[in-house]
């Protein structure tokens, strides 16, 4: 280094010099790319825009949750106010019921399929193909009933004048119950008409799973004297078990997200039912059509949002430990 | 517990399913049996599995003034329809541009769509900017375009492009000169075809049970699909018989009687439960599909 002249250093300078400075040559290069690709990158603008438009401006105009927000001044004329909203939020009664009933919905909702959906699936599995196809079809039928519909029908058995509930009591000589008035009865209910609607699917997703187990296990099995029992209890629970786990896990990481029709619709928004029917979701449905306090609305939907993303990452992660092939990235 | 030793098993497996199909179909059968039973019956007797006194009264009054309901059924249509293929183009096209190995920007693309399933943007923002920025309410635009662009099925398509589409085949295509856009429509589109009715199948279906949209961005009557039009009336009858003082007010003497309001169900829901069972398997592909990455 000390033998090299100071002209052929001076050369090099001189070379480096003459090339323009790197956040230019950066460009340009990436500008080449963007030309060389831009029949791709024409074909993924609609694409970009929608998630643009609907997706990343609403994730910026989470700042109204900072702000007590003016709909005449706009998202960034309103005034600001830190953090009032979550602190009004987080010290209400509210914060706690609404995020326990979420949670504790979901997990109960979590169990109580999984536990039925399996057992339906594997008993479905020792019918002929052609009775489970039919059993599963009836299963499957009030999946494709919206919530506004499943609401008429939970009224037909719960309004308390004409409902069968009622009369069921009556004729038992109970006197009739306010449904719509009382809260207690919602978890049941609640649980009642969740499994009602969804168990079809999940029965589907775990009989495929069985479908898909390989013949020959079952056949050795039986060469080797197992009997039923024995062959869910080794081969088809074991062998479900991936999927169960997966499947589990993801639900897990939607637990801050509840299902808005069911908690809407079905107890009619009964303002005397909140305390067992109102969830994260319809609190910040109501912030906005009822109450209009945009700033608090938006303040729980960030917090839901935030949460529900550490959840997710917590719950990949999980997966990622369980086996690398099922996490998500 | 064995059927080999005890034929008692399987018979009680088929008592249990036909129990449980029973329990299933049991509230259904139950809104349809109201629509049909005599107004002053139900009025006296409640609602029952086994009317009475039977009356097709209510669907008479439906079919006599069937405007509401014909208009609510074409604006449902409109939207499912129309929606439906714009988003399966859409999605498809999206998927296709990401699958591409050498393209420098999928991976990032592939990110962004990623974050917007971990991440949701809250209500109020959204719909902030929807009511406030693009002035989208009450237009029927706003029940089809911010669904449009679902993006777990297009991460879902782009796992199918990848492990059905050969490679070879659009790189050879491309030497012969085709743009990409001709490749994604003469080659990959075809080739796609199961999993394009898979797509179709889950968005028509979306689109026809949503209520979520028009819940929050219709007020015109004109522009109410019929999930959310068996919404309000519900929602006014409860408004009016809690608050009766509000109704002679309004000279709303005649709440749409019970059997009414079923029949309205009975005629909004009934025709897809006959439509959409036949492609329940399509529900379950998406699904065991979408665990393929």
């Amino acid at each position: 280094m000390a033998n090299e002249s100071p002209a052929s250093v001076n050369r090099t300078i001189n070379r480096e010099t003459r090339m323009p400075p790197l956040p230019v040559r950066l460009i340009r290069g990436e500008w080449r790319h963007l030309l060389r690709q831009r029949e791709l990158l024409i074909l993924a603008l609609p694409a970009m825009l929608m998630m643009l438009i609907f997706d990343y401006l609403p994730m910026i105009g989470n700042v109204i949750a900072f702000t007590r927000f003016r709909y005449n001044r706009g998202i960034f004329g309103s005034e600001w106010v830190g953090f009032r909203n979550f602190e009004f939020f987080f010290t209400s009664q509210a914060a706690i019921n609404i995020t326990r009933n979420t949670v504790l919905y979901n997990l109960a909702f979590i169990l109580i399929t999984l536990v039925v959906a399996l057992t339906f699936a594997v008993l479905l599995n020792e019918l002929p193909r052609k009775w489970a196809v039919i059993y599963q079809a009836m299963l499957f039928l009030p999946f494709f009933l919206s919530w506004v519909v499943v609401s008429y029908v939970t009224t037909a058995f719960l309004d308390f004048r004409h409902g069968y509930a009622n009369q069921l009591l009556a004729s038992a000589g109970q006197s009739p119950v306010r449904w719509y008035f009382e809260p207690e009865y919602w978890p049941y209910i609640l649980n009642i008409v969740h499994l009602w609607k969804s168990v079809g699917f999940s029965t589907l997703v775990y009989y495929a799973g069985i479908i898909g187990i390989d013949t020959t296990y079952y056949e050795a099995a039986r060469v080797d004297g197992a009997t039923k029992w024995h062959m869910v209890r080794h081969i088809t629970i074991p062998l479900l078990m991936p999927l169960v786990i997966i499947l589990f896990i993801l639900a897990l990481g939607n637990i801050f997200r509840g299902d808005f029709g069911l908690f809407f619709f079905i107890p009619n928004n009964s303002s005397f039912l909140y305390g067992t029917t109102d969830i994260i979701d319809t609190y910040v449905y109501r912030a906005l059509t009822q109450v209009a306090d945009m700033g608090m609305g938006t303040a729980v939907g960030l917090y839901q949002s935030t949460v529900g993303l550490i959840t997710v990452v917590l719950a990949n992660w999980v997966v990622r430990r369980v086996s690398r092939d099922y996490a998500l990235w | 517990m064995d059927s080999h030793y005890n034929p008692l098993f399987p018979r009680l497996i088929h008592a249990l399913f036909i129990s449980v199909s029973i329990l299933m179909l049991m509230p259904m059968v139950l809104i349809i049996a109201i629509s049909l039973t005599d107004e002053t019956t139900l009025l006296t007797e409640g609602y029952r599995f086994i009317p009475s006194q039977i009356s097709f009264d209510a669907y008479r009054v439906i079919f006599e003034v069937p405007q509401p309901i014909l208009r609510a059924y074409g604006v449902t249509i409109f939207r499912t329809v129309i929606g439906t293929w714009m988003s399966i183009l859409l999605i498809a096209l999206t998927a296709y541009v990401i699958s591409r190995p050498r393209f420098r920007y999928a991976k990032i693309i592939t990110v962004l769509i990623f974050f917007t399933i971990l991440f949701k943007p809250g209500l109020v923002p959204s719909y902030v900017l929807i009511t406030q920025y693009l002035h989208m309410k009450n237009s029927i635009w706003v029940l089809i375009i911010p669904a449009l662009l679902n993006p777990f099925l297009v991460l879902v398509m782009r796992g199918f492009i990848q492990t059905t589409v050969p490679e070879e085949l659009i790189d050879s295509a491309k030497i012969d000169g085709a743009s990409e856009f001709r490749v994604f429509w003469q080659i990959v589109l075809p080739l796609c075809a199961p999993a394009l009715a898979t797509l179709g199948v889950l968005t028509a279906f979306y689109y026809w049970n949503d209520w979520w949209l028009a819940l929050l961005y219709i007020e015109n009557p004109d522009l109410t699909p019929i999930q959310l039009m068996l919404y309000r009336i519900q929602s006014r009858i409860d408004f009016l018989s809690a608050n009766p003082e509000l109704q002679l007010e309004l000279g709303i003497t005649e709440l749409p009687s019970l059997s009414l309001r079923m029949a309205m169900v009975v005629v909004a829901a009934g025709p897809m439960m006959f439509v959409f069972p036949f492609f329940q398997r399509f529900f379950v592909r998406g699904i065991t599909v979408g665990s393929v990455k």
